[in-house]
């Protein structure tokens, strides 16, 4: 698209709000909240240097919540026809009349709403053909099955790119809107020995496909990473301490995450409960958040109620600095919104001095985990024992590839544990994280 | 064909294509159009559904959701090759775009004819009820502010109580190139219970519900919320007084029920045929081979009366049947859509799967069990002498390829000496698929199945499926705990 017609679409979006908005004062509304998007694009997948799916993706929706003094109702459609927009206010103003009162609930506060939109140069289209996107497939998974001989199957290499606009607008007067893009690229691909078979992939993604890495680069990875599989071993119940690659250590942080967010604070089903203020992690630990990195994947200029994103630390020296809240959650717990309706936008932990060949020398003997199976994860008390594979480590050197055992410890001990934070910084989800090394957990195998 | 089959397509058909004036004729020629292409099947699939959800925090309902889509999927198939289009709009331009994108798959040919139009009599599991309306609005509320007055009642240690009640229907309708002319109304509705428990400071969860393909007075007949309710506080109190669990390898016994879903990710996914036409599947090529002890017969059932994971047809048309997966311990087959049914040469079992008209279908599950034994679930307690009784678990994961499955308990007692003892706290179990079934030395009695409560993600698609099993002793499983 070019910038004219996102312009257009965002433009007839606004209009489709402001409608929805109006439609709701005429039933009474004393006030409304509407967000909208429209998205499109394509994904395909190649397999055995086939075209295996081509997807044309075009969705739309739209989301209206009203408020009756302090009652509320919400409801969606994809039907942006004045009849569907009537229902779907109709509705959300029936169920207004049904739900109870809660002094909590509302819009966010008027003097939080983001008065000025940057430009967070999130938008890079890219007019890729299905032809366009199947060569580059096809050479992303011939990069993979070229690779080793061991390399047997595939379960093939996608491309896919898509283009959004979304705009929300609440009766504060608030409306504002952006555009993004999405692309990436991925590939599995399978290995077989005496053992039985190992699959690995690799993916790449970015809001401007020139960021992308390589079809070739992206084949390479996933080959290595599935051949390095290969002969995968059990460990025996034993206590070692663990070292997580960067591209699974995101995940320890985004349960960190989970457990500071408003809603499992207020129900009090959160480990990290009052510890604003406290040391959680060792004081060479600092977390950051940055909702305006440009071009970046987690970037927003405001949070799903309107309310301006701004930069914060949410630990510093190791101590909680902030809790993740929304307007409502915030109300329940007489603090402030941080911005975070819908989510964090790009968490960041700051690097440590060393990589991960450092941290493995750091480590000596142990395991390096580089894949987690399965939820057994337990926000309220900590608790923590998932599937894992990975490598185990012998003076610092991978010795062989591990696999069918867990890992099991409590996430406040693994926190106040953590050894080292890695350089290797893993850039591509929302939480961006080097390899963390933890000091000691459970591994269950014979 | 039967009456009422036939009714109910052209009822379907009327709410799904009268308001854009499409008629049978209109998507003939739409089909047709796909067809032009070197092409082998395409389908167009329409849909229409409608949900609501209620939610219940701090004692009262705060929250209430509804929501409405529709649209059409267009799929075009040539050997191993799919198109795929969608619109959210109904209508004969947005359909013909969407058939024209999907048939890019394959180049223009000689056209193939569609073949006559054959009613599929589904199967009559659940009748096209609507949830939404079953019950007052009011009535809905009352129903999850006495969940929340019961669970305080019970226990003082109850802190918080959430509950949500959720209902829907989807209507759709199909029209295949191989003369498939099919419909369906799908009810669904589901209740759950979270609560939260204190006592000196620790605090701990517990979880409950059910639902199933009928309307809200499913939770009101036979006091089924109250049921709920006390089993998430029985299980949020259990855990209070649970220690820490044990790790490495041991004799585990399983419950009956939703520890089914051991057999939903130790075999149930890799049994699925596109992995297995693929050979990506540890299950690849193994059909006739022992997989299994004797004592264990799995099969999928999509024809259960009322249960989540029934469906009257499947997503393809094709009623849904009773698989038998494993039988007496050998791999009798996978489960079958009509893609990979056709490259494996086989027919399809009706498991042909898709979330919604924006999505692709596949091989899917519906509901996965095993079937009885000889054994009193007492009798396979009191055979362990040191081991892991695990009667409640969360969710699970498979690795298809590996075929290492994990699945993370979420109430689980030590057993000693062939009595359960104490509570130890979640852990999760991790396995290999094609070994850990080999490994049940004892199976129950005492076949249950979930309460209805499960769904299935796969390729970022998620449908509702049930699971379920008698009480199982497996000889030998690892449990991922802390205490070593
Ligand atoms: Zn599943």
């Amino acid at each position: 698209m070019s910038r004219r017609d996102i312009a257009k679409a965002q433009a007839g979006l606004e209009s489709v709000a402001e409608q929805v908005l109006q439609l709701a004062k005429e039933r009474g509304a004393t006030a409304a909240e509407v967000a909208l998007s429209e998205e499109s694009g394509l994904s395909v997948n190649v397999r055995l240097g086939e075209v295996e799916t081509i997807e044309f993706n075009k969705d739309k929706g739209i989301g209206v919540t009203v408020y009756f003094g302090q009652r509320k109702g919400t409801a969606s459609t994809a039907d942006f026809s004045r009849a569907a927009l009537n229902d779907a206010v109709r509705a959300a103003c029936s169920i207004a009349t049904f739900t109870a009162d809660d002094p909590y609930t509302g819009l966010a506060d008027a003097d939080r709403m983001a008065t000025e939109i940057p430009d967070l140069d999130l938008n890079y289209p890219w007019d890729v053909t299905p032809e366009m996107a199947i060569e580059l497939a096809t050479a992303c998974e011939d990069a993979a099955r070229s690779y080793d001989e061991q390399i047997s199957n595939s379960e093939g290499a996608s491309l896919s790119s898509h283009e959004g606009t979304r705009v929300y607008a609440n009766s504060h007067g608030f409306i504002g809107g952006y555009s993004t893009t999405r692309h990436s690229m991925s590939c599995s691909v399978i290995a077989e020995d005496k053992n039985g078979m190992q699959r690995d992939y690799w993916y790449s993604v970015a809001r401007d496909r020139s960021d992308l890495e390589s079809a070739f680069e992206i084949g390479n990875k996933s080959a290595a990473r599935t051949l390095q599989r290969l002969g995968g071993r059990r460990l025996e119940t034993s206590k070692v301490p663990v070292l997580f690659a960067a591209d699974v250590a995101g995940s320890l942080i985004s349960h960190m995450i989970s457990a500071i967010r408003g809603g499992n604070l207020y129900r009090k089903s959160s480990f990290l409960l009052d510890k604003l203020g406290e040391q959680i992690f060792p004081d060479f630990v600092h977390i950051h958040e940055k909702p305006h990195m440009k071009k970046v994947l987690g970037s927003a200029p405001y949070d799903s109620e309107g309310v301006a994103t701004y930069a914060r630390d949410l630990v510093r020296d190791g101590v909680l600095q902030g809790y993740v809240l929304d307007s409502y959650a915030a109300r329940k717990l007489k603090m402030e919104s941080t911005a975070n309706s819908g989510g964090v936008h790009n968490v960041l932990i700051e690097a440590g001095e060393l990589d991960q060949q450092g941290l493995l020398r750091e480590m000596g003997n142990g395991l390096l985990v580089t894949e987690l199976l399965g939820m057994g994860v337990n926000t309220v008390t900590g608790d923590y024992s998932r599937g894992a594979a990975g490598f185990w480590v012998e003076n610092g050197v991978i010795a062989y590839p591990v696999d069918e055992i867990t890992i099991a410890s409590n996430l406040s001990d693994m926190f106040m544990q953590l050894q080292a934070v890695g350089n290797d910084i893993d850039y591509r989800g929302n939480i961006k994280c080097g390899s963390l090394l933890v000091d000691a957990m459970t591994i269950a195998g014979t | 064909m039967t009456e009422t089959a036939g009714l109910s397509i052209d009822s379907v058909q009327q709410q799904l294509l009268a308001p854009s004036g499409l008629g049978i004729n209109e998507l003939e020629r739409v089909l047709a159009s796909i067809m032009q292409h070197n092409v082998d099947y395409a389908d167009l699939y329409f849909q229409a559904s409608r949900f609501e959800s209620w939610t219940l925090e701090d004692g009262i309902v705060t929250d209430g959701v509804h929501s409405v889509e529709r649209g059409v999927g267009a799929r075009a198939v040539s050997g191993e090759k799919s198109g795929f289009a969608y619109s959210d709009e109904i209508a004969l331009p947005a359909l013909q775009e969407a058939a024209t994108a999907a048939r890019a798959i394959a180049r223009q040919g000689q056209e193939k004819q569609i073949k006559a139009w054959t009613r599929t009599a589904g199967h009559r599991l659940y009748l096209p009820t609507d949830p939404l309306s079953s019950l007052g609005d009011r009535a809905k509320i009352e129903l999850l502010e006495m969940v929340d007055r019961e669970a305080r009642k019970l226990d003082p240690r109850v802190k918080q109580v959430i509950a949500s009640l959720a209902g829907g229907d989807d209507t759709i309708l199909l029209l295949a190139s191989d003369g498939t002319h099919a419909a369906d109304v799908r009810p669904l509705v589901r209740l759950n219970v979270t609560v939260i428990v204190e006592q000196d400071g620790r605090r701990e969860q517990g979880n409950s519900g059910g639902g199933c393909r009928r309307d809200y007075h499913y939770f009101i007949d036979e006091a089924r919320a109250l049921g709920y309710t006390r089993e998430a506080v029985r299980q949020a109190l259990v855990n209070l007084e649970a220690q820490d669990a044990p790790a490495g390898t041991m004799q585990v016994v399983l419950g009956s029920g939703w520890p089914g879903v051991l057999l939903h990710e130790a075999i149930g996914h890799g049994l699925e045929g596109d992995f297995n036409r693929k050979g990506t599947s540890a299950f690849s090529g193994r059909v006739g081979e022992r997989v299994a002890s004797d004592l264990c017969t799995v099969v999928d059932d999509g024809t259960l009366a009322q249960r989540r994971g029934s469906l009257n047809i499947d997503d393809e048309g094709v009623p849904t049947e009773n698989t038998v997966l494993i039988e007496k311990g050998v791999l009798k087959g996978y489960m079958q859509d009509k893609l990979n049914a056709r490259l494996m040469g086989v027919a399809s079992t009706g498991n042909g799967r898709r979330e919604s008209y924006a999505h692709l279908p596949m091989p899917r599950m519906t509901n996965t069990y095993m079937l009885p034994g000889p054994h009193a679930p007492e009798e396979i307690i009191a055979s362990v002498k040191n081991g892991l009784y695990a009667v409640n678990f969360g969710g699970g994961q498979v690795d298809i390829t590996s075929g290492k499955f994990v699945f993370s308990a979420s109430e689980a007692y030590m057993i000693e000496n062939g009595k359960v003892t104490f509570p130890v706290k979640g852990a999760t179990l991790i396995g290999s698929g094609p070994d850990v079934l080999q490994r049940v030395t004892m199976v129950g009695d005492d076949l249950a199945l979930d309460a209805g409560v499960g769904t299935c993600g796969k390729e970022g698609q998620s449908v509702p499926v049930g699971v379920g099993q008698p009480t199982l002793l497996i000889d030998g499983l690892t449990v991922g705990g802390t205490n070593v």
